[in-house]
């Protein structure tokens, strides 16, 4: 080969590594900018007041005086808006009575003009001209009637319907009206505890939303409507100018720190509070699928480099371990839930315990393939050099060849790590659960536990209002990105002192 | 089944002490062969070896002195598929006897590698590696043996400020020597040699052969080397090996300058080899 083209071809070589290094590195960085943008918007937010309310009475933070006095100066900005309401109900109510007075007016009548006219039948002689000019009467009360109950129905339409949306909607901005009783759930007995979320229900609040499917290809277009239109010229109409110039005051948004998102619990249905039972159910499940995988992994890596005598057996086995690392991992779930659930009862129900087993079967072949490869990697002369002392199988093993191999051993522990506290599918069947409270350490014998990537699944799929709580969904995903971080960062300054400690 | 058979060992340094009979037997390979698989690398070798002498072996490349060296301590039963045959018989027993407990065996055949092969542990640590396995946990005894070792390889003086600093740290010659301590701490009484200065620089190399120098007085050596001037330099006797066949054996003064057998003498004048 000609020397340029051979300087040529190294250049093509370097300059495709480092093309692929960049794509990497730009992958990672498009994939993390919106997880910890969007992540740490669980962390730093703009809190409401009705975000202090939460924090003052499920979790009892904060200053009570404080608190009250803001409650107070709320209470008078949104005091209008109730007054307006309740005219507005009042006005409904009196509008309702009187249609349905008139009505019951008429048909008494009616019943009594119907007794006359068959009272007058039964008379001899009949007087027919009487009769005649009675049942046009009660013609004439038929109409009345219809016409009242179309006013009622119009009254439905117009006031009471378009009121209840409203209140909804007021409902779910500023929390329960005062005076009503208190919702039964927890997520219905506060208003929105984000500025970002509030500004979404004022929206909805300013407007009516319908979509118009006349348009010929199918696609349905949003329409909205201003809501102030439909009660116009009532004494609702100002409510919404009043709302959408007063909303800060009656939110108080205020910059956050809710660093407690970890560890809190969580209240009603993650509207409110934190992830910390996912939090702890991630730690317990990748704490326990280790428990079980590095002993087992470790020293079945032992045997197969240092006891096994190489023959077809040993060659087989290997070829299963290679096997069981490309398993789909919704297979070690379904196997988990067979085996260890149905078929040897580990426990009752899903519990932390059964998904460690099978979390841990799923991560044994990396943990065994890397141990292998740490301690083949071991150089010979100092199994030579031991057993040249008069060390046994075992001793060498222990004293020379492991604190040797640990440096490898532990990339493989770490990188099992990693994956077992983000793997999702072995642990639906086992052990997760979408609602729960954070498990005591005897609990996870036989207990289920949230854990974060099946719950990042469930609320970003199954949960009731899915987009309500986008926060918590990426502040979740942020924390397990965050925890399997950690665990990396860890492994790479243990294994840099281990190295460091080894090479002297 | 016979019992096992476990080669006791007995603290010796007292009887080194005085000059023994020099033409007492210590290790002797009765029609000795060892195979790799089919091949055979040592073939049908008889030799006795005396006790407190340093014996050298010398011979070209894949002559199959190391692995003689090796099959004195059955390091060679690290590789898999090899076997022996004949006998190498130690303190009454044939090593290669099934009975034999090779941990006990090796205790009292210690051995220096070709390369310097220190644990990477601190140079305490590496010294009292034997010691420990023995059973010895007393920190004031350990801490006597790894003396007493690190000075009769003679190294204590560099390293008696830094025991507890990591072996790796230390030059080639300086890890050579503390594996001939390593190898002197459990105070085996035959020190098997293979080719130990072959890592080595000239000055490292001329330290290293002092210390065999002054190891004889109480420990049968036995070392393979390449260079046949270290050979003449450091040992009291020298085996020939050619292919696998022990081609001479005799004293290293009558070996190198009246060879008996004529591959003999065209190895040592550079003919071959």
């Amino acid at each position: 080969m000609r020397l340029e083209t051979r300087k040529l071809l190294d250049k093509a070589f370097s300059g495709f590594g480092l093309i692929a290094i960049v794509i990497m590195a730009l992958a990672l960085v498009f994939i993390l900018a919106p997880i910890v943008s969007r992540g740490s918007k669980a962390f730093v937010f703009k809190g409401t007041i009705e975000h202090r309310r939460v924090m003052l009475e499920l979790f009892d933070r904060g200053n009570v005086d404080k608190f009250h006095k803001e409650r107070d100066e709320v209470g008078k900005a949104r005091e209008p808006i109730y007054a307006m309401m309740a005219e507005f109900e009042a006005k409904t109510l009196e509008l309702e009575t009187s249609i349905e007075t008139t009505l019951d007016e008429i048909k008494n009548e009616d019943r009594n003009l119907r007794k006359e006219v068959s009272r007058l039948k039964k008379v001899t002689p009949r007087d027919d001209v009487l009769i005649a000019e009675l049942e046009a009467r009660r013609e004439q009360f038929k109409t009345r009637e219809a016409e009242l109950k179309a006013q009622r129905s119009e009254l439905d339409d117009t006031r009471s319907a378009p009121y209840e949306e409203l209140k909804d909607t007021v409902e779910e901005l500023f929390g329960p009206i005062p005076g009503d009783k208190t919702p039964v759930l927890v997520r219905q007995r506060y208003g929105q505890t984000r500025w970002d979320r509030s500004l979404i229900k004022l929206h909805e609040l300013l407007y009516t939303e319908e979509w118009d499917y006349s348009s010929p290809d199918g696609i349905g277009v949003k329409v909205e409507t201003p809501r102030s239109e439909l009660f116009a010229g009532t004494c609702l109409e100002p409510l919404f100018s009043y709302t959408e110039e007063n909303i800060p005051q009656m939110m108080r948004p205020r910059t956050t720190f809710y660093w407690q998102f970890i560890t809190d619990v969580s209240k009603g249905d993650n509207f409110f509070g934190g992830i910390w039972p996912a939090v702890l159910g991630t730690i317990y499940l990748t704490l326990g699928s280790m428990i079980f995988a590095i002993p087992m992994g470790v020293i079945a890596a032992i045997y197969l480099c240092e006891y096994a005598k190489e023959g077809r057996v040993i060659s087989f086995l290997r070829v299963c371990i290679s096997t069981l690392a490309g398993v789909p991992s919704i297979v070690f779930g379904l196997f988990g839930l067979a085996f260890f659930l149905n078929t040897i009862h580990v426990s009752s129900s899903k519990s932390v315990l059964a998904g460690s087993l099978t979390l841990s079967l799923l991560i044994l072949p990396t943990i065994i393939r890397s141990a292998e490869e740490a301690i083949l990697a071991v150089p010979r002369s100092y199994k030579e050099a031991a057993f040249g002392l008069g060390a046994g199988r075992w001793r060498t093993v222990l004293t020379v060849i492991l604190p040797a191999a640990l440096p490898g051993i532990l990339t493989g522990v770490v990188i099992s790590m990693g994956r077992a506290a983000g793997e999702t599918a072995p642990i639906i069947f086992t052990a997760a659960v979408s609602v729960g409270l954070p498990l005591k350490i005897w609990e996870t014998m036989t207990e289920p536990t949230p854990a974060l990537p099946w719950n990042i699944y469930n609320l970003c799929t199954e949960h009731e209002a899915v987009d309500e709580i986008r926060h918590v969904q990426y502040g979740m995903v942020l924390t397990l990105v965050a925890i399997v971080l950690i665990l990396n960062l860890f492994a790479i300054f243990m294994r840099a002192r281990i190295s460091k400690k080894l090479r002297g | 089944m016979s019992e096992e058979i476990t080669l006791r060992k007995f603290d010796q340094f007292a009887e080194h002490s005085s000059s023994g009979e020099p033409s007492e037997i210590h290790i002797e390979a009765k029609d000795f062969s060892l195979f790799y698989g089919d091949f055979e690398a040592v073939r049908k070798v008889s030799l006795k070896i005396p006790r407190r002498m340093v014996t050298a072996m010398i011979g070209p490349s894949g002559c199959g002195k190391s692995t003689l060296l090796r099959s004195i301590n059955r390091m060679n039963d690290l590789i898999p598929s090899t076997h022996a045959k004949g006998e190498m018989v130690f303190d009454g027993h044939n090593i290669y006897d099934r009975n034999i407990d090779v941990v006990t065996l090796r205790s009292r055949v210690g051995m220096v590698f070709q390369k310097p092969n220190v644990f990477p542990k601190s140079i305490f640590d590496n010294v009292a590696y034997g010691p420990r396995l023995q059973g010895i946990t007393n920190k004031q005894q350990l801490s006597e043996i790894v003396e007493t070792s690190l000075r009769q390889a003679a190294i204590w003086n560099e390293v008696k400020d830094r025991l507890s600093s990591n072996a790796l740290g230390m030059s080639g010659g300086q890890q050579q020597r503390l594996c001939i301590a390593r190898a002197l701490a459990i105070k085996p009484e035959i020190l098997l040699m293979d080719e130990p200065t072959s890592a080595l620089d000239p000055k490292a190399t001329a330290k290293i052969e002092d210390l065999i120098g002054e190891l004889r007085e109480n420990y049968t050596i036995i070392i393979v080397t390449h260079n046949m001037q270290q050979a003449a330099r450091v040992s009291d006797l020298t085996a020939f090996m050619y292919e696998g066949v022990l081609v001479e054996f005799g004293k290293t003064k009558q070996l190198f300058t009246n060879p008996k057998n004529i591959q003999t003498e065209n190895y040592i004048t550079g003919r071959f080899g």
